[in-house]
């Protein structure tokens, strides 16, 4: 333990410019790990103050603090970022750093490839957000697109969408989708082809498993959207008609493009932060994950499942019967491997000696809050409750508590797990604490609420509401809930801040782990490992600490 | 660890094939895109001119035959470097190219004919957006594979390839090569065979 110092003493002597030449030029999968999850939670706390906005617009009815335009733009840009500019790159950067570590080599496949996709990852938020200043195109009109996160058919069309803001929109994403397809090119030829001598398939930390099938989702999902929206520029730019009612284009196609990446792009969102989940929640609770095979099939279902409940978003579109039928019984499957997961947590969980720091309070609060948002998913499968609650604050509810309670905390537990890997200090556990209740009160005051609101009949995406209509008191708590978060987030951030500086030493393995990124230093050096290490089990570092009761002898 | 150091071959694939065949199959699923968009437009273009009375089958078919036989010359070259024998190599990569380059000339004619006597342009109608972009993506990665097949050969002819080291890179291109041609074969069927019905 004595031979680490603290992180950055020896290379306090560079100057800062040479300090970030190092970082714009490198090639490391763990310094663009650390880009991609730093300009994540930039645009994260841009996509925050966007949603604050929409917030303190809806406190109280017929409110004008928004303009209806500024208001669309608010729900449009908060959609955007938080899906395409804040999930996919933490999510994705996450896995840039912690795979290669955790399958035991030096660097992902192709470092170079890594780069590029960061760049263009970083180079697309940048044109989104350009289109504050530069959507006004020609004709004085635009600003920020307008036209929702899904961008649906004919509002993007030139008639409807003048200027150049859902020109920024397609190109910001097209670009950033291109980073991401790289990534996930990446993650499979790392994780398949440069695993550590014994790590076979079926030994790989589960995180790896679930950024196979985050990859191979992101390898069938995005190139349709990328489809789509190349349409989408020819019909705007070229004069085509795919989207153009008045030449018997149709609207619905766009949706069914749209969707059919949409949904599996759900589950490239939420499925690393299983495998966080799957990652802490053993380590925390002294056990071996419950059913690892029964983890990597259900993980492996739920990969193909998804690529066929697209439809669900359009149960009000007039999609023939059967068919609403059949992408409503494949939700209802989709739910199935979904739950032997949550089980399988709760397996290991129980009769555990479990240690609640704030990795695992956060592990536990997305159990929670991710079974809620998964049963009124379950809710929403069924057609005719759709046809009451499509487009109603009922769904906002349900897929913030999936993707803000289920994702966001498992991105919140991730960071305090690794953060001491990263930067060779611990977070403080008690700050943790006090920001994990924050923020579950906090999101619970926000989104709880929400339900029934939409119950009561409030669409979403409206920019007001009239009085004595029954929302007023529930839209008053969903406000009232934000500086309770906000606080939350801050205090996280806070603490980020000061650990770096300030944070107890943690020394190669502060949680007494069994995965491999915990056998080299923290943090790693820039090869990763001195010597490549060996592994006879799921659990190598669990072989290395007990030689005399390795978990080989078991498999 | 030298106690459990047994047992630890492991299947490990060649990273470039991933690497490739996950490249292979992002185009692949962005040509379903095209090709779904066509097949769904199919006799819905409000006016013409409609593909039954503009479209020419039998020159195409020629390029298809072109095109499809660079498949064959294009395993000869890979196969002519893997053994070392550099000019039937640049022979058969060199006819490779005359031929991916013919299916290109064939196109622009067929292209020409369409726009300028058949007056179908991307914004005529649903016919010409979806077969502009269709064919038009597949041409762009026909020519996309003609350019590193000429990088291959330029290195070829000034002496730079290396028969043990570059011929499984050489065979990861042509795997590009073929892909461009089995989407080929789909968009033949779906532009000229399904489509021709309206």
């Amino acid at each position: 333990m004595s031979s680490i110092h603290a992180p950055i003493s020896s290379e306090s002597k560079r100057s800062i410019m040479e300090h970030l030449h190092t970082w714009a030029i490198t090639v490391d999968h763990k310094k663009l790990g650390v880009m991609y999850v730093l300009a994540g939670l930039v645009f994260f706390v841009l996509g925050g103050l966007e949603a604050t906005m929409m917030r303190i617009q809806l406190i109280k009815p017929l409110n004008d603090v928004l303009t209806p335009h500024g208001f669309n733009q608010m729900f449009t840009m908060h959609g955007t970022t938080m899906v395409f500019m804040v999930g996919m790159p933490v999510l994705l950067g996450m896995g840039n750093y912690l795979i290669p570590l955790m399958v035991g080599a030096r660097d992902m496949a192709f470092p170079r490839l890594n780069a590029f996709g960061f760049w263009l990852f970083i180079f697309g938020g940048i044109l989104l957000y350009f289109s504050w200043i530069g959507g006004d195109g020609l004709y004085g009109a635009g600003g920020a697109p307008d036209v929702g996160w899904f961008a649906y058919s004919p509002l993007t069309a030139k008639t409807f969408s003048r200027g150049n803001s859902t020109d920024y929109w397609i190109l910001g994403i097209l670009i950033s989708g291109f980073g991401s397809m790289t990534t996930a090119v990446n993650f499979l030829a790392t994780i398949l082809c440069m695993r550590c001598p014994g790590m076979t398939l079926m030994r790989m930390p589960l995180m790896a498993w679930m950024m196979i099938v985050v990859a191979m989702l992101v390898l069938v999902a995005i190139p349709v959207l990328t489809a789509a929206q190349v349409m989408l520029i020819f019909d705007r730019s070229l004069g085509a008609h795919f989207f153009d009612p008045q030449q018997q284009g149709s609207a619905v196609l766009w949706q069914h493009l749209f969707w059919f990446f949409g949904h599996p792009e759900v589950y490239i969102l939420i499925l690393p932060a299983f495998g966080f989940v799957s990652e802490i929640v053993p380590v925390f609770s002294r056990k071996v994950i419950f059913g690892y095979a029964l983890m990597v099939a259900a993980t492996v279902g739920i990969g193909f499942i998804s690529l066929t409940v697209w439809a669900h978003h359009m149960f009000v579109v007039g999609l023939p019967p059967w068919m609403n039928a059949m992408f409503a019984a494949s939700t209802f499957l989709i739910s199935v491997p979904t739950g032997i997961k949550i089980f399988n947590w709760l397996g290991t969980m129980w009769g555990g000696r479990i240690r609640f720091a704030t990795p695992m309070l956060f592990c536990t609060g997305f159990l929670g809050m991710f079974i809620m948002g998964g049963l009124t998913g379950i809710m929403l499968a069924v057609v005719p409750f759709t046809h009451q609650l499509s487009d109603s604050y009922f769904v906002v509810g349900h897929f913030h508590y999936v993707l803000f309670g289920g994702t966001i905390f498992g991105i919140f537990g991730a960071i305090f797990y690794w953060y001491p890997k990263v930067t060779g200090r611990m977070m403080c556990d008690t700050q943790g604490a006090w920001a994990f209740w924050l923020l579950l009160i906090g999101f619970n005051l926000v989104f709880l609420p929400m339900h029934f609101s939409g119950l009561l009949g409030m669409p979403r995406r409206i920019y007001t509401y009239q009085p004595d209509r029954g929302l007023e008191i529930w839209n008053l708590i969903s406000t009232i809930g934000v500086p309770v978060q906000i606080a939350g987030v801050a205090l996280i951030v806070w603490n980020m801040i000061r650990s770096f500086t300030h944070g107890a030493i943690a020394g190669n393995d502060p949680w007494d782990a069994w995965t491999l990124e915990w056998a080299t230093t923290s943090p790693p050096p820039e090869c990763n490992f001195d010597r490549i290490p060996t592994c006879t089990s799921a659990r190598p570092m669990w072989d290395m600490k007990n030689p005399h009761d390795p978990d080989s002898n078991y498999e | 660890m030298s106690l459990l150091a047994d047992n630890t071959e492991i299947w490990r694939p060649a990273r470039g094939k991933v690497g490739m065949a996950s490249l292979i199959f992002i185009e692949s699923l962005f040509f379903s895109g095209f090709i779904v968009a066509y097949l769904f437009y199919i006799g819905k273009s409000a006016n013409g001119p409609f593909p039954r009375e503009v479209l020419d089958v039998k020159p195409v078919l020629v390029n298809s035959a072109a095109l499809l036989s660079s498949s064959f010359t294009v395993v000869a070259a890979v196969r002519a470097l893997s053994q070392g024998t550099m000019h039937a190599m640049r022979f058969w990569l060199l006819l490779t190219i005359a031929l991916g380059a013919y299916f290109i000339y064939g196109t622009l004619a067929e292209w020409r004919g369409l726009i300028w006597e058949k007056h179908l342009t991307i914004s005529t109608n649903l016919f010409g957006s979806t077969f502009y972009s269709l064919i038009g993506f597949h041409a762009f990665h026909v020519c996309v594979g003609l350019l590193a097949l000429s990088t291959i050969l330029i290195l070829g002819v000034l002496g730079r390839l290396q028969p043990k080291r570059d011929a499984i890179r050489f065979e990861l291109i042509s795997w590009y090569w073929h892909f461009v041609d089995v989407v080929w074969i789909f968009v033949f069927t779906t532009v000229y065979i399904v489509g021709m019905r309206a």
